[in-house]
């Protein structure tokens, strides 16, 4: 696994610790490779930035995790051993990993109420749906959650109608109360003040305590912000991993950021 | 605490549309089996039986509507094969009403239906078996329409067939069906169908109280229809298949398996579907393949879009105010009305985008509006 060679730390599957292992992942579209012979390796309760000019293939890397795009080849191995490139989505979502898509995705027909209570954790059955009753503990946890995203005074607002910024939370809000082990969290400040990204940098931080945290992001001072380890991602495979210093020196950083007329800043 | 409401309120309680629409069949029951039995003959206030008749297939029409709008306003899958699963529903009744012929029959025959005399049949065969009996006939009424969507839906949905493809594939499917009935061996009558019918659980189909009785199931089947509906609408699977529709890929992202809540619904609505074909053919007295014609399956749409998807009532509406076009164009001037037909689905898209339903919806908020304005202007001056 030459890719390795340039990270500070390799990413070494160390048994009971991990959250994730990416292993070896490639992925092609009509012969472009997307994802390049990928691994990376995540610990529990880590909060982990993924970096990288567009195209890089940082959602596709999502894609990959949620089961949405199947690799054609090497192994997604969640927790200790759950190899997760066979399973399907929804398996997948309900071994506890949640997602937060690049564009926001709510519901946008439904009120932002009725968004958070379709994520709340537990019961995706058919039957039980139909004969579905919120109880007074799901009720308190929404309103929780409703207060942790601002969106308190907006539960009978349909989600169309939020701002972008709104979205965004509303859609982790989604996440919160779906409880999961590991979030992906793809480009969640994309269209928001600085004073709302300076809170979701907040929010995030906090969330990592209790889980593992893969956020997707272009926004530098964000980044910054959240004083966390860096993964860089160039053609589809790590180029540069450490602390966000470490990787803005890296002069291979530096080239590929140039090289694309991006700037890391 | 939360004071105790009848169920039947709870599901009306966030539905306008649904109260009026209730309120209007029930007075529709009253007025009919008024009108009928006891206003005498000589008033002009009589509805003959005829028109009893020709309002309970309305109503059997309206239910089929309200099932493809669970599908289509509320699933977002529009099904132009709906028809298929009101035809099997109409061929299972069939079969039951062919066999209450026993040796009546032109032929006389003890056990074979005529068709299958003519045909040379020497013994019944299997798939009628059963249709003797009353109960077995309902149940397959049921089962049939409801298999046939949970196979279909089942290999279509898991691979994920969706959009334009999935439209032609249920339209394929019906059409396929209306092949194969034609076909005179495959013991369901040919392009005659199945017709001649005598009686239903030994009432004579051509007397006026048997007529008025079905007018009256067909009005509480599309009664209970509606609030079992109403019932799914609502529901956290109600909630859900409406999510599927908007975005599909953010349920499964928050791990429900989307293609088993849209066999959910698709098996329920072509139960329903079945229920209303069952009704329709007793009261027109026949079943033929022309019923899984795709062209069918298309008018049902338009039915929907005329009244107004995603509220079931306004589907209920759409299908009793083509029908009735229909049947007045099609006595005055039938070479017209395909014509009329495809001006009024062309006119509906483009003028009235979320139909009959809609368009009352929007004067009536425009008026709510300025009736506000002038309410606000007041309390200024004060
Ligand atoms: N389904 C697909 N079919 C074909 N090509 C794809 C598909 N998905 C992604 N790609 C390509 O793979 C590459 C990686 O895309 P990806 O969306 O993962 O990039 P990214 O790092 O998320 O970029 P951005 O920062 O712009 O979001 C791009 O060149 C994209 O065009
Ligand atoms: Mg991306």
């Amino acid at each position: 696994m030459s890719n390795l060679n340039v990270t500070e730390y390799p990413a070494i599957h160390v048994p009971g610790e991990s959250i994730l292992y990416l292993d070896g992942v490639s992925v092609s579209f009509d012969g472009f490779k997307a994802i390049d012979n990928l691994s990376l390796y995540i610990k529990k309760n880590e909060l982990r930035c993924i970096i990288g000019p567009n195209g890089a293939g940082k959602t596709t890397m999502m894609d990959i995790i949620t089961g949405k795009t199947r690799p054609d080849a090497g192994r997604v191995i969640f927790g200790d051993m759950t190899d997760l490139t066979s399973m399907s989505e929804a398996e997948i979502a309900n071994m506890g990993i949640g997602r937060k898509f690049q564009k926001p995705t709510v519901f946008e027909n439904h009120t932002v109420y009725d968004n958070l209570k379709l994520a709340l954790k537990g019961r995706r059955r058919v039957f039980e749906n139909l004969f579905f009753k919120l109880s007074c503990e799901d009720d308190d946890r929404i309103r929780d959650v409703l207060k942790t995203i601002a969106l308190q005074n907006h539960e009978c607002l349909e989600a169309g109608k939020l701002s972008h910024g709104q979205k965004q939370w509303l859609e982790i809000g989604m996440l919160l109360v779906q409880d999961p082990k590991l979030l992906l969290v793809d480009e969640p400040v994309a269209g928001m003040t600085r004073q709302e990204t300076e809170l979701t940098a907040e929010l995030l931080t906090w969330l990592a305590e209790k889980h593992s945290v893969v956020v997707v992001e272009h926004d530098m001072e964000f980044v910054r912000s959240l004083a966390t380890r860096v993964t860089v991602l160039h053609q589809g495979s790590v180029l540069a991993e450490g602390s966000i210093e470490s990787v803005q020196e890296n002069p291979r950083v530096v080239e590929v950021y140039l090289g694309e007329g991006q700037y890391l800043t | 605490m939360m004071k105790y409401k009848p169920f039947i309120f709870r599901l009306l309680e966030t539905d306008q549309g649904g109260r009026y629409f209730m309120s209007i069949l029930l007075a529709l029951i009253v007025l009919v089996l008024v009108c009928n039995l006891v206003v005498p003959e000589s008033s002009s206030f009589h509805i003959p039986t005829y028109a009893v008749t020709l309002i309970g297939k309305y109503l059997t029409y309206a239910l089929l509507a309200i099932s493809l709008d669970l599908v289509w306003g509320y699933l977002g899958i529009l099904s132009l094969g709906h028809g298929a699963f009101f035809g099997l529903g109409g061929y299972a009744m069939g079969m039951y009403l062919m066999r209450q012929i026993g040796d009546r029959g032109v032929y006389g025959h003890p056990v074979l239906p005529d068709f299958m005399v003519f045909l040379d049949y020497e013994v019944l065969p299997w798939f009628w078996y059963g249709f003797d009996h009353f109960w077995f006939a309902v149940l397959m009424v049921l089962l049939v329409p409801g298999m046939l969507a949970f196979v279909f839906g089942w290999l279509a949905f898991r691979s994920r067939v969706t959009g334009v493809y999935l439209s032609i594939i249920t339209q394929a499917l019906t059409y396929a069906l209306m092949l194969a009935f034609f076909q005179n061996n495959l013991g369901f009558g040919g392009n005659n169908g199945l017709t001649d019918f005598k009686d239903i659980l030994g009432f004579d189909l051509r007397s006026d109280k048997t007529r008025v009785a079905l007018f009256v199931c067909s009005a509480l089947a599309l009664l209970l229809g509606y609030l079992a509906c109403r019932f799914i609408v609502l529901s956290r699977l109600g909630s859900l298949i409406m999510a599927i529709r908007d975005s599909e890929g953010r349920v499964r992202a928050l791990g429900y398996r989307d293609e088993y809540y849209k066999l959910f619904v698709f098996v329920v609505a072509a139960m329903l579907a079945g229920i209303a074909g069952a009704l329709y053919v007793p009261q027109v007295g026949i079943i033929n393949p022309g019923e899984f014609s795709p062209i069918n399956s298309i008018e049902m749409v338009i039915w929907v879009a005329m009244g107004g998807r995603g509220t079931l009532y306004g589907a209920a509406l759409g299908a009793v105010a083509v029908n009735f076009a229909k049947t007045y164009f099609t006595a005055v001037a039938p070479e017209v009305w395909l014509f009329i037909l495809g001006g009024l689905f062309v006119g509906v898209t483009l003028f009235l985008p979320r139909g009959i339903v809609g368009a009352v919806q929007n004067i009536r908020g425009m008026y709510r509006n300025s009736s506000e304005a002038g309410i606000s202007q007041e309390a200024a001056r004060k």
